[in-house]
């Protein structure tokens, strides 16, 4: 098969399978039979296309050309192999864990959710696989429309306005910003195309960069800078298999990922640092990231903390990239890895317990690691990977970050960094603490263990490759290496 | 010589008077099919001409040009020949069963018989290229139009077609008046030749006043016709109380048969570097944005869905004459692509409008709750008539927002840019309301009765209109390709 079909194909499979979905909604054991092997498919497809020497070299496949010029293009470059591969292999685990908590949970409206995962990860493959800014914006609105009905799921009063909120703030940035920001990058240079080395050449006033370089920060809501970051703890009424995949993985890391793409192949580093535009974009990730640290040591609602926990890990990767320095971007590129596989790990967790305990507050956990101690090890180890600790991923994201900002003597990009680490380890630890430390305030009304099994294998599996990026960091390093800006 | 001019407005109006002579439903309804399927087929061919040799002429019964009228048909209105035929092919497939349904039997053969002469009057409109002849034609679409508005299924379209009545008498008297006062500086009735003479003996140059009144009149007038902001009032009751197709019709057609008007007069009669264009501009600039912002806002807090697409409508007419007003080649092809698209997109909505109003009775937003499960064929394709209306990319809507936006870039225009996406965001937020309702407010127990998808006549052509929104959105060379001769030809002068 040609590598040319391989990408083609990683936007097809999910496609179809939420046709097939769709269409099998009356059996529930095929729907969630093909949920999974649509996922393992599109898993498949994706290794296969790593493994291809070409695939990084390929001429753009075009969709469509609906104006002279502007066209619809998809293209491979190594940080859209990163991305698409961690979205596909998340999406097996998520799928197995997902089919235990809505069976857990009982949910209703399952079809519809399965079909919206499944209309959510082609879009997810489309901003992974996007050639020029055109498809990016295409696929970033496609993602916004097919997550919302996930948001909105329970159709209550609650979930409906949060879905409104989410709706309402993306669809206005991207709007209101981001497309404005593409035309005028079209006018100025006439072209939209990811080029490394960025496409707007080196005669543009300082001004227009930083107005620019701000349209798209703001634009690109789904990278939930402050002040537009207010979606992502309202798009927490979701159940928690879709916070889990798309709000820790899929919808945050496209935001993050399209802001290092449109730094990397639009702006270019040469641009930026000539313009020191991008010591703006600095200050705005840093001002989040201590900012949401600190609004997330006060909540009590243990998926709203994890919110704003993702809120600060996000500015973590824009603040990395916006530094320049080499390290610091294979920093980025790593973080977008091993925040993955932390952050989706705590989501599983906090999932497991509503369903086996019914718990959704921090202040409600005393004790409950001796009923589920697999749940709350794979809890700790994500904590860990979250704080920047060894034995887990989340230490050599740092690491890199730290050496970037080390090169440039970049003193308070450091101080910064002491001051989250604190911040993370006081509000992850204390939960871990209290879960297998203090005793219960008085017993649960049914003695609960475990969550269902696949939520646990899940949760595992998850947690086993934060540990597993930590000792084998290779493939992650391997294609931030090829990024322009770090290598040659 | 070919004789394709005369045949576009000919069969349509040959075949009215066989719907009446026959006197049966079927039998009328199947005379307007083959008609209107017939002069999509001849519009086709003369677009085909254009594009290859350039603009045709025609002398009706060999009279030539400045003494008798004559045809002329050039890549602008080949391209509105082609929205005009091509939505009413679609829209008569449909029109068998809601016309069935809304409007009483015996009227039907008359319904039919109306349609055709509206449609001859509209195409009349685009092909002739003789000013007496265009406000005939103009006369006969519009009193078709509000008898057919008048069919309506409820009684208050009677009093919304005596409403557009008076509007559209006094928005085409005042069209006859300009006309007059042209006829009575130049002598002449024929467009190209009183563009000409105008020129010739320098009455542009000198500022003459008649010349000012009568454009004053012809402006206002059919600002009137195609509903610019403040003179709209008439727009919303016609288009919610008409029946289904006639909504479908009119929506898609005789608004953009009006601003083809405005193009011709503005640009073909007095010539595009005058000082007419630059004013005009200017005066037509604001009420476009009042529209796009104004009628969006009023949208929102409709609660019959038909009335809120008829402000959509309005708002999207102030997009097409925002482009008009940029008088640049980029806005003006920007304009005159969106009115294509906004053809196909409103055009795609009203038919969701009648397939629902087919299964459910009426089209008030309380009704939407839960069809999204019952109507799923009907509520995708409402979802896809409403990505384009937002202009989200791969759907036509997205092509001529992008464009637009570029031509006011151009002009530095940043306060525009941001005013047409507000009116985007805007749409974002009543379309968001049906869907909203239709898909995550289920019906109460107490309410569940059998509605049905609609029938396959109604939806084969809803979802050809689907495949056009989006084909169009992937690949709108050809519509590129004329609204950019249009406008090359339009600021060339003729």
């Amino acid at each position: 098969m040609p590598t040319s079909a391989l990408i083609e194909l990683c936007i097809l499979i999910p496609a179809c399978g939420a046709l097939f979905i769709a269409v099998s909604g009356r059996s529930p054991n095929l729907r969630e039979g093909i949920t999974l092997s649509t996922a393992l498919g599109l898993l498949c497809v994706v290794a296969a296309l790593y493994l291809r020497p070409d695939a990084l070299h390929l001429a753009p496949i075009i969709l469509g050309e609906p104006l002279p010029g502007l066209q619809f293009k998809l293209a491979l470059e190594p940080l859209g192999m990163l991305f698409a591969g961690i979205a596909s292999l998340l999406w097996v685990i998520t799928s197995l864990y997902t089919i235990g908590y809505m069976r857990g949970n009982s949910e209703s409206h399952q079809t519809r959710l399965y079909v919206c995962f499944a209309i959510a990860l082609a879009s997810t493959m489309g901003i992974a696989l996007a050639g020029n800014l055109i498809t990016m914006f295409l696929f970033y609105e496609l993602l916004t429309m097919s997550t919302y009905p996930l948001v909105a799921h329970k159709q209550d009063h609650d979930a409906i306005a949060g879905g409104r909120f989410y709706l309402g703030i993306l669809i206005s940035t991207s709007v209101g910003l981001l497309l404005p920001a593409i035309i005028w990058v079209w006018q100025l240079s006439g072209t939209t195309n990811f080029t490394p080395g960025g496409i707007l050449g080196s005669q543009l006033e300082p001004a227009t960069v930083t107005m620019l370089l701000l349209m798209f920060a703001y634009g690109i809501g789904k990278a939930a800078l402050m002040p537009i970051h207010r979606w992502l703890p309202e798009a927490m009424v979701a159940p928690t298999p879709v916070s889990a995949l798309l709000h820790a993985v899929a919808v945050v890391k496209a935001g993050v990922f399209c802001m290092v793409k449109v730094v990397l192949y639009i702006f270019g580093v040469e641009l930026l640092s000539a313009s020191g535009s991008n010591v703006i974009l600095t200050s705005i990730a840093g001002f989040t990231i201590v900012t949401a640290s600190i609004i997330a040591l006060r909540q009590d609602n243990l998926k709203r903390r994890l919110a704003y926990s993702t809120i600060s890990q996000l500015s973590y990767i824009t603040l990395a990239v916006s530094l320049l320095t080499p390290q610091a971007i294979t920093g980025a590129a790593f973080h977008i890895a091993s925040h993955a596989f932390g952050k989706i790990t705590l989501f599983f967790a906090a999932g497991a317990i509503y369903t086996a305990a019914h718990k959704t507050r921090v202040s409600e956990l005393n004790g409950i690691g001796r009923r589920m101690p697999v749940t709350m090890c794979a809890f700790a180890v994500a904590s860990l990977s979250m704080i920047g600790l060894p034995p887990a991923g989340g230490f050599l994201s740092k690491w890199y970050i730290f050496q970037g900002a080390m090169v440039n003597d970049n003193l308070a990009v450091v101080a910064l960094f002491l001051c989250s680490t604190l911040l993370n380890t006081s509000y992850l630890l204390p939960i871990v603490y209290v879960a297998f430390f203090k005793k219960e305030s008085h017993p649960p009304h049914n003695a609960h263990g475990e969550a269902p099994l696949t939520m646990v294998i899940a949760l595992t599996a998850t947690a086993m490759l934060s540990l597993i990026l930590f000792f084998w960091p290779q493939i992650p390093l391997h294609l931030a290496s090829m990024l322009p800006g770090v290598g040659q | 010589m070919s004789h394709l001019p005369i045949l576009q407005v000919i069969i349509p109006l040959l075949a009215a008077p066989l719907c009446i002579v026959f006197n049966n439903r079927r039998i009328a309804w199947f005379v307007a099919l083959c008609a209107t399927w017939a002069s999509f087929g001849v519009s086709l061919l003369i677009a085909q001409q254009v594009l290859q040799s350039g603009a045709l002429s025609y002398d009706i019964g060999g009279w030539p040009a400045p003494w008798g009228i004559d045809y002329y048909v050039d890549s602008l209105n080949a391209f509105v020949l082609l929205i005009v035929t091509g939505i009413s092919a679609l829209a008569l497939p449909y029109a068998n069963r809601s016309v069935e349904q809304e409007i009483d039997p015996r009227s039907q053969p008359y319904f039919y018989s109306l349609l055709l002469v509206c449609l001859a009057g509209l195409l009349g409109i685009s092909i002739t290229g003789d000013a007496f002849n265009m406000y005939v034609f103009l006369e006969l679409s519009s009193l078709s139009s509000y008898a057919l508005i008048g069919m309506g299924p409820r009684r208050r379209a009677l009093t919304a077609a005596y409403q557009y009545l008076v509007m559209g008498t006094i928005g085409a008297t005042f069209i006859l008046i300009g006309i007059g006062l042209l006829y009575s500086l130049t002598g002449s009735l024929n467009i190209q030749d009183i563009s000409y003479q105008l020129h010739a003996n320098n009455i542009i140059g000198s500022g003459n006043r008649t010349l000012l009144t009568a454009f004053a009149f012809i402006t206002v007038g059919l600002s009137l016709k195609l509903a610019l902001f403040p003179l709209h009032l008439w727009l919303p009751n016609a288009y919610t109380y008409a029946p289904s197709v006639i909504t479908i019709f009119l929506a898609s057609t005789a608004t953009k048969v009006a601003i083809y008007m405005l193009l011709r007069f503005c640009y073909c009669v007095v010539g595009s570097e005058s000082i007419f264009q630059l004013t005009l501009g200017q005066i037509v600039l604001l009420p476009s944005l009042a529209a796009i912002i104004v009628s969006s806002v009023v949208a929102i807090f409709q609660y019959d869905i038909k009335r809120m697409l008829a402000y959509s409508s309005i708002a999207q007419i102030g997009y097409i004459t925002l482009g008009l007003s940029m008088s640049n080649h980029s806005g003006l092809s920007a304009a005159i692509l969106h009115m294509f698209n906004h053809a196909l997109m409103k055009g795609l909505l009203f038919m969701t409008m009648g397939a629902v109003s087919y299964s459910v009775g009426s089209v008030y937003l309380t009704d939407f709750r839960g069809l999204g499960r019952r109507m799923p064929f009907t509520m995708g394709a409402f979802i896809v008539g409403g990505l384009s209306l937002m202009g989200i990319p791969m759907t036509a809507g997205f092509v001529s927002k992008w464009m637009l936006v570029q031509a006011a870039i151009e002009l530095g225009w940043w306060d525009v840019v941001i005013l047409i996406l507000i009116g985007s965001l805007l749409a974002v937020i009543y379309i968001w309301r049906v869907v909203e309702t239709a898909y995550f407010n289920p019906l109460l127990e107490l309410e569940e009765e059998e509605i049905g998808e609609a029938p396959l006549s109604l939806l084969i052509p809803m979802w050809l209109m689907v495949i056009a929104n989006i084909y169009f959105g992937i690949n709108s060379a050809i519509p590129v390709e004329f609204a950019q001769q249009a406008a090359t030809l339009l600021l060339g002068g003729m």
